[in-house]
């Protein structure tokens, strides 16, 4: 299981990647993050990129700061980053919190969260954490700069936005007010496996009841999405177990599994309504 | 490690004790040297092209724009190799196998998704790699059969794809039915799964003009059999081929069978003229290392109203895949005979369907035949306790073999030779697991969490093994000047420990430490016998020999040593540590054996009329198979909503006979458990429609992680030693994974509440899902 | 030159290495043939089984998922560097000691894994060490033993 051949490019500022990309695109060049992900595929060959433009040389890339309310998360910041909350209060503790569901520890010292993003597997953590959340994605080209919003970035299995001499240089996600909660939830056979389903919460509580709430389910769909007939059973009423079920059931009926089988969407329907609700269960008690 | 003397000045014993393992040094320092690490000169690398259809017809191979990449320097063809005959199998009584037997490469026809097509040999691996994907196979697909327990379909014209049927039959099957209180019925199937070790397959074959001899680098588990195999597929003399054994990274069954490319490597070796080395890599090894365990069985029992079976008649579909490999038939007739376990059965019948599928060919991996047999078996004496109101222990009480009637016969022949149970206390194992579980305390922990709302549970299963494989084994021991000892083995080392272990063996016998003690396996050149590693063989029968040859030495020395060096008759005298001394002075006077291989060099030896040498070799012959046996106790968590088994607690009980290395062979019990514990919950191989494989990566094929793994209480009992072998040994080597797919079954049924819920394995959270569904 | 090929110097266990691959060659496969360094052993290529565990600038990475061209300037640690002379790692004598070994074909994998975890975090507590070796596969050993090999070398350098 070899790679085919490919030419290899390590640019040194955005720029020149940028550049680079645009020359290479069009001959299926490829942009090598972590490469967690891609260089599997290239070694079974069902990605054969003629050149290959490396970023981690970019320390530009590095970059993970809180600014103007938001957490800017470079190309290169790697999993294991947020391992330990990287921002006080709860954005960084859910973030922590899912990390350790990524893959496993030694994929973590390499994978990006931005190449997760860029890759959109239906099953990817950051990828349901981005569209929960509703980050911006910001991408560069030749042609200059543009955000992409977590809805239009998403477009299906493996499919983003991007164009193909983009380059994703960096995703933001908004700082969370201290009182908001947060709830996670995976479900696979093995521990570090991409989920079966996935589910996050978020929402926070005044005056007893449940506002700006957030239902993002993953692994099921085509991409993760926020889930509005969800959140809409959610949304001004105190929390409490019926509240939660009928949160959880408005996902189970919403979501259109992509697997074929009809067995197996029977399936995802049922475990996406666990996955809901006890991704709400944890946010009540985060 | 303390001494274990038994008196002063007594020599050190080793048999027994968790002594560490010679093996380790190398493995733990980067000095592991397995195949994928050997390199000649020159070396070519070979790369197989292989079939993207199930079922077709060839219609043409073009291989120029293969021949024409960097660093291709040839590409062969079924036509490239006609004198190549297709791969035998081992000898058998079963008839109208040979048909079915799969070519070296496909001839005419492609039967499973990874059939070798052609090969491509190149400069290095990339480039081969890059060739192979630039030849051109046009297919004409034909239709595929992808199940067994339909109807055979058409293996070529005039053949269809049932090589052979199993029949075994004794005693009064009717009378039993007529007799019965109740008969019990179940249809139960084990998902397709096998070995896959970590270390893919691999080799690397060189022609030595010198000598001409052909070597094959990488080559384990039947040495002998192999080379004598390969020597007459290649139209060589056994004695012009030679195989050596390197580090070896994981058998199970899988690892060291003939396959197309272990030949092709040999045939391209000497028509090339360069060292032609394989590495296989893991999508190939999923698609084409061979599969194992696939059965349908429909099974029904007779029984009184106590729930004592009257009589089991089973008939099963084997799914055996696109060829019969290098095993006949051998699983599905292991399977049949061994499908009444450790029961008493009055009257028993079996009719086992041996049937070709467009899949990877099939063949053993540990406990073949006896997990699937006992995942049967336990789940029909479950289902029998709850047909009569019992409970799933009481049910087995009154069913197992009792130890007074051992040795026990059952009018079976299984791999074309008679079932004796030689030894066993099955209602005493039983009642060991039942005590270090703590069962009575287990089931009113199980009934209170159940009543929190818990779904846990827990399972039983009893299971009989098979071991020492025999009918014989030869070995030398020698000692030679410097007072170290060499056995000389056709055993092969899979990664179990064989080194440490007959180092053991010829230690105690001999009278010296284990680490003097050098073992020699794997190698062709230098013992004109062998036998393997396979089927749990090694300490019976390799051990045994081993025990026979050093006493042999030991008797030699100390009779020496009396006439020329001592003053003192034979039995006056011990050997402690390699010093030939006085039983009553062991401090006193002494003659090493180092001196005593030194008095039979040439020259001395036969100046005094002796035979030079201070060796012995040692035949150690038997009849019969032994059986281990042992029982598992499983506690599994469900949790309702995902389908999810979390096993909490798990053990795994073995008689041994005598265990050699306790430390290893709870190694043993604990890893073959956590592969049954694969095959129970995680792996399965899976095809879609067309019959293309789906799990070709590890991230398909889903094999346990030390999370998925519950820590594995092991008991290790010697309660039966075997009388068939001078130690008593039973081998280990398929000690822990037999009963796993049972015992687990049986812990779900309980965590659910549901008798009889789990009939398929793995049980996958969907699967498991759509057996509560059904029960709303 | 028309054969793709690119020199590179690997720094391997405080030595280096000349050189000269395509960029598609695997830091594992370089390891092996280029540096002749074949302790690293690969188990899957695809970065699932962690045999090919290395230790790069102290982190622990699947050696089959990164490219030779990429780790010029890195310190790259293998197995054949974890024992200091003849004197074996902690890691190494427990494997010996708790029979964390069968084939030993993932041990190099497992040692390289532990060693990096246990370099970074002396005081991991036992969950996420377990967590930590549930990255690696192994078929032979059902885990137990290395977990227990690495409980005792971990109790051990944390003494030191």
């Amino acid at each position: 299981m070899k790679p085919g051949q490919f030419a290899y490019h390590a640019p040194q500022t955005v720029q020149e990647a940028v550049a680079m990309l645009a020359e290479v695109a069009s001959q299926e060049g490829r942009v090598l993050a972590g490469g967690q992900s891609l260089v599997p595929a290239m070694a079974l060959r069902l990605a054969l990129p003629a050149h290959l433009v490396d970023i981690n040389g970019v320390a530009e890339l590095g970059r993970l700061a809180a600014e103007a309310g938001e957490l800017a998360i470079g190309a290169c910041v790697r999993h294991a980053r947020f391992e330990r909350p990287v921002v006080d209060g709860p954005l960084g503790r859910l973030l922590s919190n899912v990390v350790r569901h990524i893959a496993h520890y030694p994929i973590r010292t390499r994978g990006t969260f931005c190449g997760s993003l860029a890759n959109a597997d239906p099953a990817s953590e950051w990828c349901l954490v981005a569209a929960t959340l509703g980050a911006t994605m910001v991408a560069k080209s030749v042609r200059g700069t543009r955000t992409i919003a977590a809805t239009d970035f998403f477009q299906g299995m493996m499919a983003t936005a991007l164009e193909p001499d983009e380059l994703l240089v960096e995703a933001r996600l908004p700082i969370f007010s201290p009182n908001t909660r947060f709830g996670f939830y995976e479900f696979n056979r093995r521990a570090g496996d991409f989920a079966i389903v996935m589910a996050l919460a978020v929402y926070r509580i005044e005056h007893g009841v449940i506002v700006d709430p957030r239902v993002g389910v993953g692994g099921v769909e085509g991409h993760p999405r926020r889930i509005a007939a969800a959140e809409q059973a959610l949304a001004g009423r105190a929390p409490a177990s019926e509240v939660f079920r009928a949160a959880a059931d408005a996902a189970a009926k919403t979501i259109q599994p992509i697997d074929s089988k009809p067995e197996l969407a029977g399936y995802k329907h049922e475990v996406t309504r666990t996955a809901v609700r006890r991704a709400l269960e944890a946010a009540e008690k985060s | 490690m303390d001494a274990a003397k038994s008196g002063p000045g007594a020599a050190e014993k080793f048999v027994g004790r968790s002594v560490p393992r010679l093996e380790d040094l190398p493995l733990v320092t980067g000095r592991g040297r397995f195949a994928a690490s050997i390199a000649f000169p020159h070396q070519l690398h070979m790369r197989v092209v292989r079939s993207n259809h199930a079922h077709g017809k060839i219609i043409l191979i073009d291989a120029s724009r293969a021949l024409a990449a960097p660093g291709c320097v040839a590409v062969w063809t079924a036509a490239d190799v006609t004198a190549i005959p297709p791969i035998e199998f081992r000898p058998t009584h079963i008839q109208g196998l040979e048909p079915y037997r799969q070519p070296v490469l496909a001839r005419d026809f492609v039967r499973y998704v990874g059939e070798p097509v052609a090969v491509v040999f190149a400069e290095d691996s990339y480039q081969a790699e890059d060739a192979a994907d630039l030849v051109v196979v046009e297919i004409e697909e034909l239709p595929v059969l992808l199940s067994a327990s339909q109807p055979p379909g058409e293996f070529e014209p005039g053949r269809d794809t049932e090589p052979a049927v199993i029949r075994k039959k004794y005693g009064d099957l009717d009378g039993a039915f007529r007799a019965a209180h109740a008969v019990v019925e179940l249809d139960l199937s084990i998902g397709r799964h096998s070995g896959v070790p970590l270390e893919t397959r691999g080799v690397v074959a060189r022609y030595d003009t010198t000598r001409d001899v052909l070597e094959l680098h990488g080559g384990t588990k039947r040495p002998h059999p192999n080379r004598d195999l390969l020597a007459r597929m290649l139209g060589r003399s056994p004695a012009s081929v030679h195989l050596y054994e390197c580090h070896i990274g994981g058998g199970f069954g899988v690892r060291g069978e003939i396959y197309p490319e272990d030949v092709l490597v040999c045939a391209a070796a000497l028509r090339l003229g360069r060292p032609v080395k394989w590495i296989e890599d893991r999508r190939e090894n999923l698609m084409a290392c061979n599969h194992s365990r696939q059965q349908r069985h429909r099974i029904r029992a007779a029984i009184d109203a106590e729930g004592r079976i009257l009589g089991m008649d089973d008939e099963f579909f084997h799914d055996q895949g696109a060829y019969v490999r290098t095993h006949g038939a051998r699983v599905p007739d292991m399977t049949a005979g061994m499908l009444p376990g450790p029961y008493r059965m009055p009257a028993f019948r079996v009719v086992g369907h041996f049937r070709l599928t467009n899949k990877t060919p099939a063949a053993t991996y540990r406990g073949p035949g006896r997990y699937e047999s006992t995942f049967v078996c336990e789940r029909l004496l479950d289902a029998i306790a709850a047909k009569v109101g019992i409970d799933r222990v009481e049910v087995r009480r009154r069913n197992l073999i009792a130890k007074a009637e051992m040795p026990y016969t059952r009018p079976l022949d299984v791999l074309d030779t008679g079932m004796v149970l030689d030894s066993g206390d099955y209602a005493g194992m039983l009642d060991k697991v039942l005590a270090r579980i703590g069962w009575n305390e287990l089931q009113r922990q199980i009934k209170r969490r159940k009543a929190a709302g818990e779904a846990v549970g827990a399972g039983l299963a009893f299971f009989v093994e098979k071991s020492g494989l025999g009918p014989v084994d030869g070995v030398r021991v020698t000692v030679d000047a410097t007072g170290t000892v060499e056995v000389l083995t056709g055993a092969a080392s899979v990664g179990q420990g064989v080194e440490t272990v007959i180092a053991q063996i010829c230690a105690d016998a001999l009278g010296v430490d284990y680490r003097r003690v050098r073992v020699v396996h794997g190698r062709t050149d230098r013992i004109d016998f062998g036998f393997g590693a396979h089927a749990a063989r090694v300490t019976v029968m390799t051990g045994s020999a081993t025990h026979i040859a050093a006493l042999k030495v030991r008797a030699k020395a100390i009779e020496i040593a009396a006439s020329d060096f001592m003053e003192a008759t034979a039995d006056a005298l011990d050997i402690v540590d390699g010093r030939i001394v006085r039983r009553n002075r062991t401090d006193g006077p002494s003659v090493t054996l180092a001196q005593i291989a030194s008095a039979l060099s040439p020259a001395a030896a036969i100046a005094k009329g002796r035979e030079p040498g201070l060796s012995a070799d040692g035949w150690f012959h038997t009849d019969h198979m032994t059986y281990p046996y042992g029982a598992h106790v499983a506690v599994v968590n469900v949790d309702r909503e995902t389908g999810g088994v979390k096993v909490e607690r798990y053990l795994a009980a073995y008689d041994v006979g005598v265990a050699v290395n306790p430390m290893l062979v709870e190694g043993q019990i604990v890893g073959s458990m956590v592969q049954g514990l694969g095959g129970a919950l995680y792996e399965e191989f899976l095809y879609d429609e067309s019959g293309t494989p789906l799990c070709v990566t590890f991230a398909d094929y889903m094999q346990p992680t030390a999370h998925e793994v519950p820590h594995v209480d092991v008991l290790i009992t010697e309660d039966a030693p075997s009388p068939l072998n001078p130690l008593g040994l039973k081998g280990a080597g398929e000690s822990g994974i037999t009963a796993v797919g049972a015992a687990i079954a049986s812990a779900i049924d309980d965590a659910i509440g549901m008798p009889g819920a789990v009939t398929q394995l793995p049980v996958t959270p969907q699967r498991l899902r759509e057996i509560l569904n059904r029960a709303r | 030159m028309s054969d793709n090929k690119t020199d590179v110097i690997l720094k391997v266990n405080g030595k280096e290495y000349a050189i000269r691959v395509e960029p598609r060659r695997t830091l594992a496969d370089a390891l092996r043939d280029q540096c002749g360094l074949t302790g690293t052993n690969s188990g899957c290529e695809h970065g699932v089984c962690g045999s090919c565990t290395v230790i790069v600038d102290g982190d622990p990475v699947r050696s089959c998922l990164m490219f030779a061209v990429q780790v010029q300037g890195r310190q790259i640690r293998t197995i054949e560097g974890l024992a200091d002379g003849d004197k074996l790692h902690p890691l190494q004598r427990a494997f010996i000691e708790h029979h964390g070994l069968q084939c030993g074909f993932c041990t190099p994998g497992f040692l390289m894994l532990a060693a990096s975890v246990l370099e970074r975090e002396p005081d991991i507590n036992d969950e996420d060490l377990v967590e930590v070796l549930s990255s690696n596969l192994c078929r032979c050993t059902g885990y137990q033993n290395i977990i227990k090999a690495v409980r005792a070398a971990a109790a051990e350098m944390r003494a030191r």
